[in-house]
């Protein structure tokens, strides 16, 4: 692990490479990366708490805005796993709109996440043109949902909003554009020099170790591990389309750019067999407010992997439990191994090859007391005494107000 | 004394430099920006951002030393001006020039890249200190190729004044050619004398925050980035009077305004190269150079000697 006679240097929590807080420390001797480590926890917001305080309506806008760029994932997985304890039947619009959104929000990743990596590695053309592309995706989904990011369309028992014959042309007519784009973005990743030397090699994660380290999402189908909840378990309209699953067997950052490439060309096939064969119908049924006492786990095919989301309901309007494992959370054990015996110019590429999103990846709290170096779990109970214990020491004292506030409810 | 203090000063000294450098980091960045498919900034952004950074407060490390840390950018500074007063830009001959000062030329161009690992390694911090090795690493790389080919250009005229070499080179006009692998390496270890994509590692942004320069702020940066622009300027003038020696025998105005295309041609192609290339990483970097770099550098030497005995006889 990391010694004493190497320099420590810490990436993070603050670093031009990362777009989210996170804190890795890399030793080195030279240029050359001797032992890392990982620290996650920067973002974690209470949100599996706070959504025991709030109804299942009040819980998925905040389940929606675990994060920006898979907001849809996190919403249809919380509403399906409501939907299944709850034995709500979703009606077939409902679900290829739900389908239609996820491959929009797919596409929209997928590009960022091109832009991104090209960023990483000093190719900053790349940056502007696939971010330019995105714009494209962006705008049909403002006409579609109202928003560019946190679309809000799902809603317990089906959609929000529905589709117009206009609205289908002009995602059409995106989906031509961006597919010729696309064509072009995969040319590059096969002849470009350049960005064929900084990622062809990098960042090798062989099958074995993925299947160890359980790598989900192209992280894992860039080692060959061909596994996607959209064909293993099918939710949504999945099982009525028509798609492959693409699992190269690079194993380095190179294979998880051509995947992510293939995944891009799938979703435009997916839009257009969604917009032809989408049923007529309501969009919604009617949810009641107190769901039945039970529990369920749901499933979806994030952009970056599996996301997995577990409900526990006792038959109020409150969840019991709300668990969220977003699909970082798997693949940043990952990384550690991927950056054994690489160069220090690797590590943005690498940590950005999983696609990140350490938004949606904290979930625990693990204090950790530097001076005595010790860790210990937290439990709620406790830190809600110390912190009225710490105002009642600077002369604050709320214990009048909560008889008031107690009193209100 | 006046006639000096004018060169020094005004033209071709510092006056000049500021404002062909403001010039230069416009045309690049707005180049840039276009190839891109974005607007880019406009013509006075160089200046504004000289002007905020002259205004903001200096803060120096506690750990670094002071002195140095002070010092290496006015060094850096000092050191790109002096270079283009050896460089012909108004008429054929420089405001100096000397037998051999084709070697300080490249000797103060040089000097840069050291203040710059100096500056970066008396900082103290993590990220400035592996920069600053970086920058010294890639010295190792390009340095060699980029004195080979103005060897070999020298060595075909004959002399080691650069004034005399153009003087040379715009009376037998076809020899120009003989230089052009020579000028093609030029091109690319300029690249990497002014740490710009694809060879810009030692301020990897990404990687090492800004490399060397990382807690350089207000005045003193101002002036690095303004040494940048100098040495761009420079560079670009030294490649452009070794390798383009055209309508040199026209009046001095003439040659001046042939001088401003040339470089901005230059600026172009750098501009052009910075958009197509992703930055390599350091070993890739150093093997492209001595793998493929040096043996041009060092074919171009010989072709020019075996042309010189040709030429003589």
């Amino acid at each position: 692990m990391h010694e004493s006679g190497d320099v420590k240097i810490p990436i993070g929590p603050q670093h031009p490479a990362l777009k989210e807080p996170e804190s890795f420390l890399i030793s080195l001797r030279g240029e050359k990366i001797t032992a890392s480590s990982v620290r996650l926890g920067y973002n974690h917001r209470g949100i599996e708490k706070a959504c025991e305080e709030r109804t299942y309506t009040q819980g998925l806008y905040l389940i929606e805005r675990i994060c920006g760029i898979c907001s849809h994932s996190h919403s249809t997985c919380f509403v399906q796993a409501i939907e299944e304890i709850a034995g709500i039947l979703v009606p077939g619009r409902a679900k290829y709109l739900r389908t239609l959104i996820a491959e929009l929000e797919r596409i929209h990743s997928h590009l960022l996440w091109l832009g991104v990596a090209g960023h990483e590695i000093g190719f900053d053309t790349l940056l502007m043109y696939t971010w330019r592309d995105r714009e494209v995706v962006m705008d049909l989904l403002a006409t579609l949902t109202g928003n560019r990011v946190n679309y809000g369309i799902n809603t317990i028992g089906g959609v929000r909003r529905d589709i117009s014959l206009k609205q289908k042309e002009d995602v059409l007519k995106g989906i031509d554009i961006l597919e010729e784009r696309t064509k072009y973005y995969i040319e590059l990743a096969k002849n470009e020099t350049t960005l064929l030397k900084r990622l062809q090699g990098v960042g090798v994660l062989s099958h074995e170790d993925a299947k160890k380290l359980d790598a989900v999402g192209p992280t894992g189908r860039a080692s060959g591990i061909a596994r996607d909840v959209r064909k293993d378990d099918p939710y949504a309209s999945y099982a009525e389309l028509d798609f492959k699953v693409i699992s190269v067997n690079n194993c380095d950052v190179y294979g998880r750019t051509l995947v992510r490439l293939g995944e891009l060309m799938e979703s435009f096939s997916l839009v257009r067999q969604v917009i032809r064969k989408i049923p007529d119908g309501p969009i919604l049924v009617k949810a009641p407010r107190k769901i039945p006492a039970g529990q369920a786990v749901s499933r979806y095919e994030a952009p970056r992997g599996e996301d997995l989301h577990y409900v526990r309901a006792n038959g109020t309007e409150k969840p019991d439990r709300v668990k969220v494992r977003a699909p970082t959370l798997a693949n940043i054990q990952s990384v550690s191994k991927m950056l054994e015996d690489r160069y220090l110019a690797d590590m943005p590429i690498v940590i950005a090859a999983i696609d990140p999103c350490f938004s949606c990846t904290d979930r625990l709290i693990s204090i950790r007391d530097t001076h005595k170096n010790e860790k210990n779990t937290v439990v709620w109970e406790t830190i809600r005494l110390k912190g009225i214990a710490w105002y009642k020491d600077r002369g604050v004292d709320f214990t009048a107000l909560n008889k008031k506030l107690t009193k209100l409810f | 004394m006046a006639k000096a203090l004018f060169h020094i000063l005004i033209f071709p000294g510092l006056l000049f430099l500021f404002i062909f450098g403001f010039f230069a980091e416009y045309v690049d960045r707005k180049l840039y920006a276009r190839f891109q498919n974005r607007i880019g900034p406009p013509w006075f952004q160089p200046l504004a951002d000289f002007i905020k950074l002259i205004a903001k407060e200096e803060i120096v490390p506690e750990e670094a030393d002071s002195k140095v840390f002070k010092l290496m950018p006015i060094l850096a500074l000092t050191a790109s001006s002096v270079a283009i007063l050896y460089i012909p830009i108004w008429g054929a001959r420089a405001v100096f020039s000397f037998n051999g000062d084709v070697i300080v030329v490249l000797y103060l161009l040089t000097i840069p890249t050291f203040t710059y690992f100096l500056g970066g390694w008396y900082s103290r911090s993590v990220y400035s200190m592996i920069g600053a090795v970086r920058s010294l690493t890639q010295l190792f790389a390009y340095e060699v190729p980029l004195f080979l080919c103005i060897l070999a250009s020298a060595l075909l005229a004959d002399t080691w004044s650069l004034s005399e070499m153009v003087t040379f080179y715009s009376h037998h006009l076809g020899y120009w050619f003989c230089n052009i692998i020579g000028f093609g390496v030029a091109l690319i270890c300029l690249l990497g004398k002014l740490e710009k994509v694809p060879f810009d590692i030692p301020e990897a942004e990404t990687e090492i925050v800004a490399g060397s320069f990382t807690e350089y702020n207000g005045r003193l940066l101002a002036f690095i980035r303004m040494s940048f622009n100098i040495e761009m300027v420079a560079g670009a003038s030294l490649l452009a009077a070794v390798f383009l020696p055209f309508g040199l025998n026209l009046p001095p105005v003439a040659v001046f305004l042939f001088y401003l295309v040339q470089v901005l041609f230059i600026i172009a192609i750098i501009a052009f190269l910075r958009t197509l290339f992703a930055r390599l990483r350091l070993d890739q970097m150093i093997n492209f150079c001595w793998k493929y770099l040096a043996p041009l550098a060092f074919l171009q030497v010989l072709l020019n000697l075996i042309l010189k005995v040709v030429l003589l006889r």
